[in-house]
């Protein structure tokens, strides 16, 4: 392809880099407009209080600020049409109590907003912040699932329980009963996903800036959804959505954290509306433990039935999961989006799975990287090894005799969970990890220190996941009662001059959409990626999207901007046919450009063919100018990446320190586009699957106090707790999407956490031990070798 | 004090933070604050040619002194004659792109100024030594393998 280059599949280096590497880019908090006002939130204290009075002339009288509001003033103002929004209702009677940008009477967790300060400079606002005096009730407050589920306490004392919803997916309830009825192994585990504060790198930060002329409104948000923000802004304020403008700059990381629907966010735009100044705010680390939702958070029970050679014969799973204090944009889903993958990769003849959402006095949960799946491959993953000991045989081989098919190729695989699988390919996926591993040699130097009373004990864990991405029909999201579509829009334009203009709907936040996206056009239209631009992450550039999450940008976005280019290209044809004269069925489309078929000497390339279309002296009769088609592409079904992680700990028989000494991942994304970020994507990953398996843990007090919010004792990995990591691919296309992509944005957190964790219960063993709670801390490891409980 | 070889002068607050100094005042925002408790690290900056957190410290502090933002580096990689590439950036920012170490890029002006510095102090550092030197500067993308790849490839030392 000489014309081409930096196609599908080509490790090209990242158009994102210059920018970001010389500090050229611009992060919310980098941007600055004249007269802007920056927020400082009073935040609640307390888990649980009635708000008596709020006294805020210490802080108005401080210099530099501009005015205080409380959340009663706020809603006197009648600034709200609606509540935060909560788009996923997962059943008809969910309990979703009002949830308001800023609390009126009763604040339910700590750090929810109970007032707003608006002042010239943001150590001014951070000065009057101190200076409002809030007199609080305090009220018992539900600082746990378990305490939300036994205890005597309601998070929210207007109702008079704390189960939000009981959410059910039985396909079929007899067959599932029969499966367990007397099997000849039955494993009964219960696991717990602690909660997790995702922590982007980039704290979030919001601009509002007010058009004095226009009444519009554009607002500047550290987001991964400026679309959906847009809607939700529209539908909760009452403003115009028309009058409405939502850009993300560059956004440094989100991992799920970035993608809800926030008070701040409007704040800032209903109060730069009212006041007619721009509004800012940024969000310190130490706040974000308030201020921006969690993850995980859910007990989990599973069973696995199995006849006497481990062959599953059922699975049932149910969670109690901790919504926190409020429904955020899709707090009650993100257990759905795991439900159907508590069957893994396996041949389960009956499923069961079962949900009660709780409320509980902490922070709000919402999607956190893998969000749900995460947790179903943990529990079933987890659960395959116990059932791997039961039976007497290896965790590879509980595995290779479950596997879907056999572990050999298939299409399109109804699941007992009713899911069609798009395509798999398991057992040699499976092999290339254990061959990369060295697994033989591993085994055997596993046994060779058990057998010295090596200090350092080995531990071998593996992980065989499947994940659902490329999200997603909107039929099926319309199934689960999720309130909006899954589909992604795309536009491809050809410029006079040749260049071309892509508008994505999908919006990065480091993924690197502008180099991905100019591969697939690079290789579609045989130009070079150096000739396109992509538009992003501005609703008034890309106005249809529906952005990013759920690994989804890729298996949705780029197939509609292939698609668009196919359409564009469809429509140049009928061009240079009319330039041949000669029909376009005789024409052949080969490295960009167009040729009779036959007479390769005579041929147009489709960038000489933009001028055309624009001065459109010379179309075919009744051709519209212009080369610009667009495409919203609603998958016909999701995804499904799989791949085989193994990980080698190291414990320490004196501290209980474990260390991730090795890891390895054999993954599959279906078709690569770009090697190079399909593998940073996955360091990324596993290291933060690795992260909730040995160090992360969002902790509260009984009275639901956050105990570790800043980075100061939340342990975010650095570079010298984790090793380099091994990684190779098998590559089985999709079925869902004619590029044949999957997703890989998720899959390295969705296969590390288990792996790392069976593990560890690997290099335990030798003590008896069969389970540890996440994280493994060198004090919970050092108790269950000393035969304490973990 | 001097900034990317510049003197520059203000009166300031006795509490401005240097980093907010340089972001707020000097509109050099390619420095990033990721934390309030000194541990992240993506405000690295040189100061008389080593890195500090610039969150840790305040502007008056830096009276005097000789600051370097990512903004400046490469100018002082051109000024030694150690620039390279089409970019003509400095050799770590080419190797940050060349390696893929940067997703998001909101750690990464940080971890440069860091690396930069550590083999100011350790020319030839083995990965293990990478690994400790960057331990104050945290990554939420990258899982640290193509950071410690980049930072050992400007050395020769990359596996």
């Amino acid at each position: 392809m000489n014309a081409t280059t930096g196609g599908i599949g080509t490790a090209m280096l990242r158009k994102e880099d210059p920018k970001l590497l010389t500090g050229e880019n611009k992060f919310v908090d980098d941007i600055h407009v004249n007269g802007e006002l920056w927020m400082g939130m009073v935040r609640c204290t307390s888990a649980h209080a009635k708000i008596v009075s709020i006294d805020t002339s210490g802080a108005e009288a401080m210099p530099g600020v501009h005015s205080v509001y409380t959340g009663q003033q706020l809603a006197d103002m009648e600034l709200w049409a609606a509540p935060l929004p909560c788009a996923w209702p997962v059943t008809e009677d969910m309990l979703n109590p009002p949830h308001w940008p800023v609390a009126v009477d009763t604040a339910r967790h700590v750090g929810e907003i109970v007032a707003v300060v608006l002042a010239d400079s943001r150590y001014q606002a951070a000065d009057a912040v101190e200076h409002v005096v809030v007199e609080y009730d305090y009220q018992p407050a539900v600082a746990s699932i378990a305490a939300a589920r036994d205890g005597d306490a309601k998070a929210h004392l207007e109702l008079d329980t704390n189960k939000a919803y009981t959410w059910e997916l039985v396909p079929d309830p007899d067959a599932l009963a029969a499966a367990f009825e007397n099997p000849a192994h039955h494993v009964s585990a219960d696991f717990v996903q602690q909660r997790l504060i995702p922590a982007a790198m980039e704290p979030r930060g919001v601009l509002a800036v007010p058009s004095p002329m226009g009444g519009e409104i554009t607002l500047y948000s550290a987001t991964q959804v400026p679309h959906i923000l847009k809607v939700m802004i529209a539908a909760t304020t009452g403003l115009p959505e028309q009058k409405l403008r939502i850009i993300a700059p560059s956004v440094g990381g989100g991992f799920g954290a970035k993608l809800n629907v926030n008070p701040d966010e409007l704040l800032a735009v209903t109060l730069a509306n009212r006041l007619g100044r721009a509004v800012r705010w940024t969000e310190t680390r130490s706040e974000a433990v308030g201020s921006t939702h969690q993850g995980r958070g859910q007990l989990q029970h599973i069973e696995i039935a199995a006849d006497e050679n481990g062959k599953i014969q059922g699975v049932r799973a149910h969670l109690d999961a901790d919504m926190g204090a409020y429904m955020m944009l899709i707090t009650p889903g993100v257990a759905l989006l795991g439900s159907f993958l508590y069957t893994g990769v396996y041949d389960v003849p009956a499923f069961g799975f079962s949900c009660d959402g709780y409320f509980t006095n902490l922070t709000p949960t919402d999607a956190y990287r893998g969000a749900g799946r995460p947790e179903a491959s943990y529990a079933i993953e987890r659960a395959m090894d116990i059932l791997a000991a039961k039976v007497g045989v290896g965790p590879d081989e509980i595995r290779r005799r479950n596997y879907i098919n056999g572990g050999e190729f298939f299409e399109d695989h109804e699941a007992a969970s009713t899911l069609i699988f798009d395509s798999g390919n398991y057992a040699p996926n499976l092999e290339k990890a254990l061959e990369l591993a060295k697994y033989e040699e591993l085994k055997a130097e596993q046994a060779r220190r058990r057998e010295a009373g090596d200090g350092k004990q080995l531990g071998i864990g593996m992980c065989t996941y499947v994940e659902i991405c490329g999200l997603a029909p909107s039929r099926a999201l319309g199934g689960l009662n999720y309130g909006a579509g899954g589909w992604e829009h795309a536009t491809v334009r050809m410029l006079p001059t040749g260049k071309v203009e892509v508008v994505s709907g999908s919006t990065p936040h480091g993924q690197g959409h502008e180099t991905a996206w100019s591969q697939i056009i690079a290789t579609k239209m045989g130009v070079s990626s150096d000739d396109v631009t992509v538009l992003h992450s501005d609703t008034a550039l890309s106005p249809l999207g529906l952005d990013t999450y759920g690994s989804r940008s890729l298996a949705v976005g780029g197939v509609a901007i292939s698609m668009a280019a196919e359409k564009l290209i469809e429509k140049a044809k009928l061009i240079a046919a009319h330039q041949f004269e000669a029909s376009p069925d005789d024409l052949e489309f080969v490295d960009g450009s167009f040729s009779v078929k036959g007479t390769p000497a005579k041929s147009v390339h489709i960038q000489e063919l933009g001028f055309a279309a624009f001065a459109a002296h010379d179309l075919p009769d009744g051709m519209e100018p212009n080369l610009q088609e667009q495409v919203s592409f609603d998958p016909p079904n999701f995804a499904f990446p799989f791949g085989t992680h193994v990980a080698v700990v190291e414990i320490d028989e004196v501290t209980g320190g474990v260390e991730l000494v090795d890891y390895i991942a054999v993954d599959d994304c279906g078709t690569q586009v770009n090697p190079m970020i399909v593998e940073g994507q996955l360091h990324g990953g596993i290291v933060q699957g690795a992260a909730q398996a040995l160090w992360e843990i969002a902790m509260y007090d009984d009275d639901g106090n956050p105990t570790n919010p800043s980075f100061m004792d939340y342990l975010v990995p650095s570079a010298a707790e984790v090793p380099y990591m091994k990684t190779d691919y098998t590559v089985t296309p999709s079925t869902s999407n004619p590029l044949g992509v999957k997703g890989a944005g998720e899959a390295g957190t969705i296969g590390s956490a288990a792996a790392v964790m069976n593990a560890v219960v690997d290099a335990l063993s030798p003590y008896g031990v069969e389970d540890m709670d996440m994280p493994a801390t060198p004090r919970r490891v050092w108790k269950a070798m000393q035969g304490g409980a973990s | 004090m001097t900034v990317n070889g510049t003197a520059r002068s203000a009166d300031v607050e006795p509490r401005t933070l240097l980093v907010h100094h340089l972001r707020d005042e000097l509109e050099l925002t390619g420095t990033n604050v990721g934390c309030d408790t000194s541990s992240c690290g993506a405000c690295t900056v040189h100061i008389d040619g080593r890195s500090v957190k610039s969150c840790t410290m305040l502007a008056v502090q830096a009276e005097g002194a000789a600051i370097t933002t990512i903004e400046g580096l490469a100018d002082t990689a051109r000024a030694n004659g150690s620039s390279t590439g089409d970019m003509d950036w400095h050799p770590m920012q080419e190797a940050f792109q060349q390696c893929h170490a940067l997703q998001c890029g909101y750690c990464t002006p940080g971890m440069v100024m860091a690396a930069t510095s550590l083999l100011g102090e350790k020319p030839d550092p083995t990965e293990a030594e990478v690994r400790e030197g960057l331990e104050g500067n945290l990554c939420r993308c990258t899982g640290y393998h193509n950071i410690v790849k980049a930072v050992l490839s400007t050395t020769g030392g990359a596996s």
